[in-house]
């Protein structure tokens, strides 16, 4: 018996917020590209998933090999994305990846903090997640 | 089974702290209390399962907001405020 | 009842997995040499530690809600642990807390692309 008005005010009070957040001007006007995100579902995050489970995997041993093989390098390039969403997208796919972070993040430039000198290399304008990310923006329907 | 993840969840914790109590810099404390966060809100989900009841769930959601509200909280005010220096 | 035993036996192999990349994440974050690198080893507790035992609790759980608050705690961290480290690193840059890096190689050909 509860749950039903446990939903209904949950729903209400979550309306409520966004009433208020737009009255103050405050709500994100662009709003978040659903028909993006549904594309990504099944073209890029199983890859992106893929890719976190291979570099764990590689940090991993890199942990737990006695030598210690870290080479640390600090990657600049340019991102070929356009779109705020696309930059971001990029940017925290950077991060995510175990062995790469994004330490600076503009439209003009990243910078990228790698924890091996092969991972470096991997980042970089025309790299596989470069083009992968561009390839998600490049939808016609984001550029009206 | 779940014991066993909940003892490595602790053993994780454990690690962190001592990152906590010797990282030489604050950013190496604050990344420490960051891991312990994840480890705690993993404990508190993995808790729930042990002791059949999932409703624990609810605090573990609460708890990795909290983490991630109070890590940039810190931070913001670590670079506006001054609260200390990062000793080399 | 093959069926679960099947789940079961999965979703502990997933439980054990994950707690195994948390250690390692734990041990790595003592044994790496300077604050940048603690962060990469810091980001597989993150990601596939918590993912691995997030996706374990799920196998057992199955199409419930109780399977719909794990998802809401997967996606959180999915979304919210590459934001920590972002700004906990560039707070650390702009701070000044210079990274150690490894020494550029002999060969010019064979360093990555410092710029583009």
């Amino acid at each position: 018996m509860p749950a039903p008005f446990l939903l209904a005010a949950g729903v209400g009070s979550a309306l409520l917020v966004v009433w208020f957040a737009r009255r103050l001007n405050i709500a994100d006007r662009e709003g978040h590209p659903v028909h993006l995100a549904w594309h990504a579902l099944f073209s890029y995050w199983p890859w992106l998933l893929k890719e976190i489970a291979v570099s764990a995997w590689q940090v991993c041993r890199i942990v737990l090999d006695p030598k210690l093989p870290v080479s640390p390098t600090l990657v600049r390039f340019k991102p070929s994305q356009i779109t705020d969403v696309g930059l971001v997208t990029h940017a925290n796919s950077i991060t995510l990846t175990p062995g790469t972070i994004s330490v600076e993040v503009s439209r003009d430039e990243f910078l990228v903090h790698a924890l091996t000198r092969e991972g470096a290399a991997g980042v970089r304008r025309g790299g596989e997640m470069d083009k992968r990310v561009r390839a998600l923006e490049s939808r016609p329907e984001l550029f009206p | 089974m779940f014991a066993a993840a909940a003892i490595a969840l602790l053993v994780t914790a454990a690690l962190a702290l001592a990152r906590a109590a010797i990282g030489p810099t604050v950013f190496d404390r604050l990344q420490a209390a960051n891991t312990i966060g994840t480890c705690a809100m993993l404990l508190v989900a993995v808790m729930g399962f042990l002791n059949g009841r999932p409703e624990f769930l609810d605090l573990a959601i609460i708890y990795g907001l909290l983490n991630v509200i109070g890590m940039v909280a810190v931070l913001k005010f670590f670079r506006q405020g001054k609260l200390g220096e990062a000793d080399e | 009842m093959l069926l679960d035993l099947f789940s079961d036996l999965a979703s502990w192999a997933c439980l054990l997995a994950g707690s195994f990349f948390c250690i390692v994440g734990g041990i790595g974050l003592l044994r790496m040499p300077d604050f940048y690198t603690r962060v990469h080893a810091a980001s597989l507790t993150d990601t596939l530690g918590a993912g691995l035992i997030l996706l374990g609790l799920l196998l057992q759980a199955g199409f419930t809600l109780v399977g719909a608050k794990l998802l809401m705690i997967a996606l959180l961290i999915f979304f919210a642990s590459p934001t920590a480290s972002h700004a906990l690193t560039r707070a650390a840059l702009v701070r000044g807390l210079a990274p150690k890096l490894a020494p550029p190689l002999a060969d010019p050909l064979e360093t990555p692309p410092s710029k583009p």
